[in-house]
């Protein structure tokens, strides 16, 4: 892209190309989210293919949507919003795209690495040492070119927006470090330093902060700056916002005995995990609160402004997803639901609903602006409405259709015969679930739809601003 | 001191600072700095203003 567009404060060339990056894993991700789905409803789909089997291109789903799209979305809107809100350009142009292409090379890699079986078979933390490597050194150039920049910045303050990206810069850095510990034994195998239960608890202390930090922290950052600029208001409470702050991220971190009740943990820390899961709901309802009450008295605005649709909405998802996951995490609601359909549901409300629909919103906010034109100027407003409606009914087919399977499957596996034995056998709950994965699979290919028609909509976002560059320049020459 | 004691004394550590959060971010001086902090998104608006303009305008000037 020309230098054209560059602004002469701020470094926009690596929001820019973190932006368009965001739209093409997104696509990618959530392709093969739809693919996979697939394989579940036709298993005979690429079965003699060892390299696409679904063990193997489900961490490539979730790697290319999360660290793919999520990533490349919380690395554009952290340097936007902490450049916009301290007026300072980034610290390091030369960090900047350190940071772009070895982000980039770690999402290819996983797509190559994984495919071909090369795991340390950890949840969300798949990807082999040389990898790990890699992401710790993207990620502490990420910390020292965002903090700083907060250093160097011309405001008194430190916005809030720029809080929540530092927790999730911090605490993701520190859970990377102690779930990857590992001792290699070859170029592409390695062995987890713990053990036994141990080892599992270490899992989900970084599994479910991933979803605490990577997920949410960097989003509600995300939220602070989008919400307040597209509603053209101040958040609703400054003061809610922090003690929110302060309270989300200190209860997250002790949640994560919850994805291991009824397993070797020590019952004491599953009770644990669930009363802490149960305190969570607080301060993820603040933030919720917070940001949907930013429109109180301008709610008007929702009927003309699918962008600031996309972002009110991707807040009710939030308010639901942190209500469902507490109500998951009690041990005995968790009886019924664990292993089921219903946490991939809870999950995708929140990753669509939540995560996916903020970041959209947010891009179409922001990619004009880096494009130097005005915020929220897409090629076409009405695309963006129709996106806004394929996300959200793909959204509600997706987690409806796994909320009817989950609790159909966990009703199913506890069903006794009065002479105690069960009264399914494990393949009649397969069975009865083909229907809902149908309808997730319809779900899951409206939402990419959408995915597709942004795409289309950046496309010409961008050639149209190339061509207003081109036109002016040329105007200046005649003239001149 | 036992390892243990320390350890259940952060329960209540934590609570305390808790308040201590909660009396400090609602303590009456700090309002007009908040107020200030909410408003950080909008306070470069003028600069973004000159950024739309910029394009053509700018550099005919210029020239």
């Amino acid at each position: 892209m020309s230098t054209a567009f560059d602004h002469p404060t701020y470094n926009y060339r690596v929001v820019r190309a973190f932006t368009i990056m965001t739209v093409v894993w997104g696509v990618v991700g959530m392709a093969v989210g739809v693919l996979i789905a697939s394989q579940l409803v036709w298993p005979d789909l690429l079965a003699n293919i060892p390299y696409l089997h679904f063990g193997r291109l489900r961490p490539l789903h979730t790697n290319a949507v999360i660290f793919g799209f999520g990533g490349s979305a919380l690395f554009a809107t952290a340097y936007y919003v902490v450049q916009r809100t301290t007026q300072a350009r980034l610290f390091s142009d030369v960090l900047s795209g350190f940071t772009f292409w070895g982000w980039q090379i770690i999402i290819v890699a996983a797509a190559i690495t994984l495919p071909l079986g090369y795991t340390q078979t950890k949840e969300y933390a798949e990807l082999e040492w040389p990898i790990d490597i890699l992401i710790t050194l993207v990620w502490v150039a990420f910390a020292i070119n965002f903090f700083g920049t907060i250093a160097k910045r011309k405001m008194k303050h430190i916005y809030v927006a720029n809080w929540f990206f530092g927790a999730f810069i911090i605490t993701v850095a520190v859970l990377h470090l102690g779930n990857s510990a590992v001792i290699p034994v070859s170029a592409f195998k390695s062995y987890s330093v713990y053990s036994g239960a141990a080892d599992a608890m270490v899992q989900w202390w970084y599994g479910h902060n991933a979803v605490g930090f990577f997920l949410t922290a960097g989003f509600l950052g995300m939220m602070y700056y989008f919400v307040p600029k597209q509603a053209g208001r101040p958040v609703f409470s400054y003061r809610l916002s922090i003690v929110h702050f302060w309270a989300l991220i200190s209860l997250y971190i002790w949640a994560g005995p919850h994805h291991l009740h009824y397993t070797a943990l020590p019952n004491w820390t599953q009770s644990l995990g669930m009363v802490m899961s149960l305190i969570l709901l607080a301060p993820s309802w603040g933030g919720m609160i917070n940001g949907v009450m930013t429109l109180s008295g301008a709610w008007h605005k929702l009927r003309h402004d699918p962008i600031l649709r996309f972002l009110v909405v991707s807040l009710s998802f939030y308010g639901m997803s942190t209500f469902e996951g507490p109500m998951m995490s009690i041990k005995t609601v968790n009886a019924l639901s664990h292993y089921t359909d219903w946490t991939i549901g809870h999950v995708h409300a929140g990753a669509l609903g939540w995560v996916a629909m903020v970041s959209i919103g947010a891009v179409y906010h922001m990619l004009p602006v880096v494009l130097g034109l005005k915020a929220g100027a897409m090629y076409s407003t009405r695309l963006i409405n129709v996106h806004f409606w394929l996300a959200t009914i793909g959204t509600v087919l997706y987690i409806a259709s796994m909320w009817v399977n989950g609790i159909m499957q966990g009703l199913m596996w506890r069903a006794f015969n009065d002479d105690g034995s069960l009264t399914y056998t494990f393949v009649e709950a397969v069975d009865a679930s083909y229907p809902g994965w149908f309808v997730r699979v319809i779900g899951g290919v409206v939402f990419l739809l959408g995915m597709l028609i942004m795409s289309y909509n950046t496309y010409m976002t961008v050639r149209q601003a190339n061509g207003k560059e081109a036109e002016s320049f040329e105007a200046d020459t005649q003239t001149a | 001191m036992d390892i243990n004691t320390l350890r259940a004394l952060a329960t209540p550590i934590a609570f305390i600072a808790f308040i201590g959060i909660f009396f400090w971010t609602f303590s009456r001086g700090r309002k007009k700095g908040f107020d200030e902090a909410a408003n950080l998104p909008f306070a470069d608006e003028e600069d973004e203003a000159s950024n739309v303009q910029r394009e053509p305008s700018v550099e005919k000037n210029t020239k």
